[in-house]
């Protein structure tokens, strides 16, 4: 499918800052079934991008810009070609092994909620169908509803509240594969509704380890294995890791953000 | 509480009439000396301390109230043979610290040849993923280290701890070296005590050595998070020996990826940070969201090669406590020979056997958190409480990856001076190791601390211990310059005759 992203995030602030310094992680990297045609950002002031790379393969960039600013809109355009390889991640950077993606963090601890939750779980006779399984109670035990996402909800507290947006989800899923011992990551990207419509933000799924597979990505907010209406951008540990926008500023007053993100395909205009 | 029979560095073993031969002079003056007098002298130097505003603040009380640390004014002595095989074994540590440090964050070697467990390694917190792939400026990860030894006899020495983060406690060396030579010149007339007033400029070379830009005068600063840190006293102290500026995160921003102070004058470029603020709160984008310690895009400007970091960021995963008990190994692997300083034997609570073995033995055993400092989180088995037994066996039932335990040691003693006269104090001790281009460099001295308290083997100043001067001693009789309060050598060609610089060669 080639799937068409315009991404425009706009942040105001109350008063105008002296400076904005900001980590990007909104450029996505080919791998089998996902080739980046074509991949543009844009900044509407002053600002200055360098890009580099993290340990976890990740594309990004530094923004850095001076003020005096009012707001500042980050636009994100580009064409991407994906196949249907049922969530199997393979050809991707792939930097660290994937003990590294045992590690717990802050919004993912494993607490004896998560672990009695994630031991639960039928096995199943192999680790790809306990890894459906996972995602499958995770789907259930979670209530998906479309808000916004607050950043320093942890996996327990969503867990415990029985529903969250498509983050929360994911960390539970996280935390629960984690707690079992098999490595999983948080990763942050795009997703095309049926029909074309666009998403409020972006797309929260997590990875998990399967054994005699690799990676497998697996969304429990819509219950399935990412196709090839999915575009991955960058992965992390957390939300907080793999955050598109990760940014400081200096200057006084609040900040309001909108985001909005379209994903079409555009196999029809073709 | 158990009687610990210990070794004492002055008079030997307990009831040796004789004591150690090559220390009859200092028996000799603390038994010549009055105790009025001793006490005279240490209320003298604490007075001086307290006027200098050499603070720290206890954590954990309601009122973290600002104190000194207990001085001590009876000096603890390392002869030339001693220290030489001290330095020697220490050299070989830090330099396997850095060879672990660049291949964890680059080939993991260690780990792909299974010498250490991949998962200990890359499950653990301390281990910075975003960061695998970043060299250092010119490869050097921990250019200050103070490894924590203690004695066990006349030759046992063992390492207790690495600390490869921040470590702190070096304005001690120099503070305290200052007070006795004002209060106690006799010593440096009997002994030919090695000076420890380098430092600053060691360091300082140290810094300047490992700037990523080739250019006559590096930029160096001092980056603390405030007055408000219970060692603040020290990096004021440290920037100003140093000549170099100190600056808290609003003097510095990150533009393009380069480090800039902002200055009256203008923006000036940084090169090196010696940073005594933790990973966790040293850049918002990169660590903890919720910092306002840190400085936006610092570690950014790191991984781009722009700014060096002392020491650099995830060097935690080379001192963790689960870590370091495969430090033998480490050496080992990277430096091909035996370490030459050993462990203190540890049981892993993460394995099942020495779970075991812990549980059964918890009143023999020291149990420490694996990730714990400053003497928090640890059970001393011999002295500890039947309540506190119950506590930590609970907690180790639930989480045993998260403790390690070690047999209680035999501490050495030193003389100490007491409400009831001169005494046998548990000491250990603090060598802090700088590794820069030219190689690994120890200042012969260090910082002892000395747990007060009778029977008492916790020496953290935040548990009631003490300090000491450390006097190294050099080998051939040196006159010490004696002009003011500060001790100075005077020639390079002298220091490096006695071998007071320790320069063995580069970092592998």
């Amino acid at each position: 499918m080639r799937l068409r992203i315009s991404h425009r995030t706009v942040y105001r602030f109350t008063e105008p800052q002296a400076r904005v310094v900001q980590l990007l992680r909104l450029t996505p990297g080919s791998h089998y079934g996902q080739t980046v045609v074509d991949w543009r950002i844009d900044v509407d002031c002053d600002a200055r991008l360098k890009a580099s790379r993290d340990g976890f393969g990740n594309e990004t960039h530094m923004l850095y810009a001076a003020g005096p600013l009012d707001a500042i809109t980050l636009s994100v355009h580009g064409e991407v070609l994906t196949d249907d390889r049922a969530g199997v991640v393979a050809g991707a950077a792939e930097p660290l092994p994937p003990l590294a993606f045992l590690q717990a963090t802050q919004l993912t601890k494993v607490d004896p909620a998560i672990a009695a939750f994630a031991a639960a779980v039928p096995t199943g006779d192999t680790g790809l169908e306990h890894a459906h399984a996972l995602m499958h109670a995770v789907h259930e035990r979670v209530a998906y509803r479309k808000s916004w996402p607050d950043p320093a909800r942890t996996a327990a507290e969503a867990l415990e509240a029985k529903t969250g947006v498509g983050q929360d989800l994911t960390h539970v899923l996280v935390a629960s594969a984690r707690s079992l011992g098999i490595p999983a990551r948080y990763v942050s990207g795009h997703y095309c509704h049926d029909g074309g419509a666009s998403d409020e933000a972006g797309h929260a799924w997590a990875e998990l380890h399967v054994e005699g597979f690799g990676w497998i990505g697996f969304d429990a907010a819509n219950a399935m294995c990412p196709d090839d209406r999915y575009v991955r951008v960058a992965i992390g540990l957390d939300a907080r890791g793999a955050a598109p926008v990760s940014g400081t500023r200096i200057g006084g007053g609040d900040e309001r953000l909108e985001v909005g993100v379209t994903v079409e395909s555009a196999a029809s205009d073709s | 509480m158990a009687d610990i029979i210990a070794f004492d560095e002055v008079w030997g073993k307990p009831h040796d009439p004789a004591g150690r031969p090559e220390l009859t002079d200092l028996a000799g003056w603390i038994a010549d000396t009055p105790a009025s007098e001793l006490q005279r002298r240490q209320q003298a130097a604490e007075a001086a301390f307290r006027q200098l505003g050499i603070t720290f603040a206890v954590y954990g009380e309601e009122e973290a109230a600002e104190r000194i640390i207990p001085f001590d004014i009876v000096p603890r002595i390392f002869t030339a043979p001693e220290w030489r095989q001290l330095s020697e074994g220490l050299v070989q540590r830090v330099e396997a610290i850095n060879a672990f440090l660049t291949d964890v964050y680059g080939p993991q070697r260690i780990l792909k040849e299974g010498i250490v467990p991949a998962e200990l390694i890359l499950a653990n917190p301390q281990f910075r993923g975003f960061l695998h792939g970043t060299v250092p400026p010119h490869g050097i990860f921990a250019h200050i280290c103070g490894i924590d030894l203690v004695r066990t006899g006349p030759t046992d020495f063992f390492v207790l701890e690495d600390n490869a983060r921040t470590p702190s406690g070096v304005s001690y060396m120099l503070e305290n070296r200052e007070a006795m030579l004002r209060l106690c010149p006799e010593l440096f007339q009997r002994y030919p005590v090695c000076p420890v007033d380098r430092y600053p400029d060691s360091l300082r070379e140290t810094m300047q050595s490992v700037a990523p830009r080739r250019g006559d005068m590096p930029v160096c600063v001092l980056l603390t998070p405030g007055h408000f840190n219970s060692a603040f006293y020290e990096h004021s102290f440290l920037a100003d020996s140093m000549g170099i500026e100190l600056v808290e995160a609003a003097d510095l921003e990150v533009d393009d990826d380069v480090v800039w102070m902002r200055t009256i004058e203008g923006r000036v470029r940084v090169d090196v940070i010696y940073r005594r603020i933790d990973d966790d709160y040293i850049d918002p984008i990169a660590f903890r969201p919720d910092s306002l310690l840190g400085v936006p895009g610092l570690i950014a400007a790191y991984m781009a090669g722009n700014v060096a970091l002392v020491n650099a960021p995830g060097t935690g995963i080379a001192d963790d406590k689960a870590i370091y008990s495969y430090m033998p190994e480490i050496v080992r692997f990277y430096s091909g020979d035996e370490a030459k300083l050993p462990n203190v034997e540890t049981y892993r609570c993460r394995e099942p056997q020495a779970l075991q073995y812990t549980l059964d033995n918890l009143e023999k055993l020291v149990v420490k958190l694996v990730d714990g400092s400053g003497g928090y989180g640890m059970l001393v088995g011999p002295t500890a409480t039947k309540a506190q037994v119950a506590e930590f066996r609970a907690a180790l039932v639930a989480e045993p990856h998260r403790y390690i335990a070690q047999p209680t040691l035999a501490l050495s003693t030193v003389p100490t001076l007491t409400e009831a006269g001169v005494a046998p104090r548990h000491v250990d001790f603090r060598p802090f190791c700088l590794t820069g281009t030219h190689g690994v460099t120890i200042v012969p001295g260090g910082l002892t601390r000395v747990a007060l308290r009778e029977g008492s083997l916790v020496v953290n100043s935040s548990q009631g211990g003490g300090t000491k001067d450390s006097l190294i001693l050099a080998d051939a009789p040196m006159t010490q310059s004696m002009s003011g309060m500060t001790q100075s050598m005077g020639a390079g060609l002298t220091q490096a005759m006695v071998g007071m610089v320790q320069s063995l060669g580069e970092p592998r």
